[in-house]
């Protein structure tokens, strides 16, 4: 089936040439930082994670939240998804391959990854999120690829691909929550040592990736013959609507705890982020674009005239996206190590190579999932 | 029974699978025999069932009784000097109380200790995170306390850094090598990307010397390195006798180093 992403219109070759020469830019400057050292970042002693763990974090999100297309497909028969599960499922390839590549170009010695696997280390949760990625990854490969395998020789999937996809359910969840467990078992992070952390994490992550399959959606409507249909697409709406008040709720739970409690290690943080924290602020202006998109796509979301027309409903899911890109993919991460362990200041900002790179890496995702697309969308429109 | 060409590539690739992988794993899993180092003590080596050391904090009196003991454990462990904190490795360093001993300052402090720097280290704890925290064993604690680094097997993933609520841990952000001014032979230098930290002088334990810091504190004994198990050690008396502190006890890690804050004529 891969053949068919060699052939495509003009302006197919020319995405896939552009996403080609920033994954290109990014290597070049991957080569610097290999030879450099991360030292050619933004990151520090007080500030030891950065842009590429943020995109991480976010990622396993966008990734694990595939389960919302396959799960009411699947489980509750919910037909209307049944267009679109595959593209959750190389949504979910893509972005879990991002972020391997984030982990990756994140190490310090990334010659040596595989001692993670030479030196088993079940205590380390990293050594658990590596095992539930690259599970996670190679079953939606199978999945995704085996499904749109039979559909078009129209006929049912293989038999034994069902425990498969009832495997695949279940291990969704488990790629976040581990990830949230790296954070929030931290003794001394007040920021991060919260139990909601993992919910909190699932509920960004629904909102988050359901919000970039409609957009993704609407894409592949407006330049190929093939429609998700409507009523997916609105489903879809109604999924984010719900998660994203839990997100702001669960955010709304954390600042209870922190503010009523009025303890200080739990309180700097959240000023560091929002209000700017003994003169140092950096990252203020960006949270509160992050807090109104989220107010913003909570107003388009709950009012329904805006939620079913697509046009609002498309703005409200990149609301969403920015939104929460900004707040896992940043200010998590980073706030997290503001203050320091002996509570002073230093603060972050990524640099240019730094952000080469991680564009680099979001190219080499988008390619996959262009590729991806372009064999499901010509599958889809020649059974059509 | 003949296999074909088919049959003896699915053979092979599975035994290969399992022979790289499997044993191994299995293995580790079972028990916890994968430590990276594994030293057999020389005869001349000083023991201990558990390293401990207290700090007295009275007995630093000028800037120079701080420089000293920086000097004496950065030089010979070749920690390099950046010049700026963003690239920055250090292993003992100071900082007032409010920083060394946060939520414990109060506004009513005495000045003398309020502003008084605090030599602070790695405090190898009993149960450290960083050791909990690591995937591939690479930071682990000897049965003598020491945490230990080894800067062959981190792959730098800086989850160590994230865990350690002492920030005692430094990364080689470049390449440190440029920046030794002059190059102890006898303890290797470190390359870019991997983390590093105090180590108790564990090579000079070996050789049935103290730590370089302790060493460099030997008129003053501002610095104290023993045995918390053995009753009769130095550590044990000053611990008996004075009232100590130890940094963010709450969180429950254990430090091993103790700090005397007030009696000079104590210790």
């Amino acid at each position: 089936m891969l053949e068919k992403a060699l052939t495509g219109s003009r302006r197919y070759w020319i995405w896939v040439f552009s996403l080609l020469v920033m994954s290109g830019i990014g290597f070049i400057f991957y080569l610097k930082q290999l030879s450099y050292g991360l030292g050619i970042t933004g990151m520090s002693r007080d500030v030891s994670w950065g842009f590429y763990i943020g995109q991480f974090t976010l990622l396993v999100g966008v990734a694990a939240s595939a389960v919302i297309v396959v799960l009411p497909y699947y489980l509750h028969n919910y037909k209307q998804f049944g267009r679109i599960t595959v593209l959750g499922e190389f949504l979910a390839v893509a972005s879990v391959t991002m972020c391997l590549l984030f982990i990756f170009v994140d190490l310090g010695q990334p010659f040596r990854i595989l001692n993670v696997l030479l030196y088993p280390t079940p205590n380390s949760v990293m050594f658990w999120d590596a095992v539930v990625l690259s599970g996670y990854l190679l079953l939606n490969i199978v999945i995704g690829w085996t499904v749109l395998g039979a559909e078009r020789k129209a006929s049912p999937p293989p038999d034994w691909l069902k425990p498969l996809i009832y495997l695949s359910i279940a291990w969704a969840p488990s790629i976040h929550i581990v990830t949230a467990f790296l954070y929030s078992g931290l003794p001394g992070r007040h920021f991060w040592l919260t139990a909601i952390m993992a919910v909190r994490f699932l509920a960004s992550a629904f909102a988050s990736g359901p919000a970039l399959i409609i957009i993704l959606c609407l894409i592949v409507r407006g330049f190929t013959k093939f429609d998700p249909g409507r009523e997916a697409i609105q489903t879809l709406g109604k999924i984010i609507t719900y998660t994203m008040i839990l997100n702001v709720l669960f955010l709304g739970f954390e600042l209870f705890t922190a503010f009523y409690s009025n303890i200080p290690g739990h309180m700097h943080t959240f000023q560091y982020l929002h209000a700017g924290l003994e003169g140092y602020g950096k990252l203020v202006p960006m949270m509160w674009i992050s807090n109104i998109l989220a107010v913003v796509s909570l107003v388009l979301l709950i009012n329904p005239a805006t939620r079913k027309n697509e046009r609002t409903l498309s703005m409200a899911s990149a609301s969403i996206f920015i939104s929460l890109w900004i707040d896992k993919g940043f200010g998590l991460v980073v706030g997290g190590f503001i203050p320091n362990p002996l509570e002073k200041i230093t603060e972050y900002w990524p640099t240019m190579p730094e952000t080469l790179i991680t564009l680099g890496v979001w190219a080499i995702g988008f390619l996959i999932l262009t590729i991806l697309y372009k064999v499901a969308v010509s599958v889809k429109e020649e059974i059509a | 029974m003949s296999i074909n060409r088919r049959q003896f590539l699915k053979i092979a690739g599975i035994s290969t699978i399992v022979g790289l992988g499997g044993t191994t794993t299995i293995k580790a899993l079972w028990r916890d025999e994968l430590e990276a180092s594994q030293v057999s003590p020389s005869p001349e080596a000083l023991v201990a069932k558990r390293w401990a050391m207290v700090v007295d904090v009275s007995k630093f009196k000028i800037d120079n009784d701080y420089k000293r003991v920086i000097d004496a454990c950065h030089r010979i462990h070749n920690v390099p000097d950046f010049g700026n904190p963003k690239d920055e490795v250090k292993w003992i360093w100071t900082d007032t109380f409010s920083h060394a001993f946060p939520g414990q300052e109060h506004e009513y402090m005495e000045g003398g200790i309020k502003h008084k720097p605090f030599m602070i280290l790695c405090n190898h704890c009993d149960n450290p995170p960083c050791v909990r925290v690591c995937p591939t064993k690479a930071t682990f604690k000897r049965e003598d306390g020491i945490v230990m680094m080894d800067f062959h097997r981190c792959i730098g993933c800086r989850f160590c850094m994230a865990a350690c609520p002492f920030g005692a841990r430094s990364f080689n952000w470049r390449d440190p090598r440029p920046f030794i001014k002059e190059e102890n032979k006898e303890f290797p230098t470190r390359t870019i990307g991997v983390v590093e930290k105090c180590n108790f002088c564990y090579e000079r334990l070996a050789k049935g010397l103290i730590p370089a810091c302790v060493e460099a504190c030997k008129d003053n004994k501002a610095l104290v390195f023993g045995d918390l198990k053995d009753p009769n050690s130095e550590v044990r008396k000053i611990l008996s006798s004075c009232y100590t502190i130890r940094r963010k006890s709450e969180l429950g890690t254990q430090p091993s180093v103790f700090y005397v804050i007030g009696g000079s004529n104590n210790a």
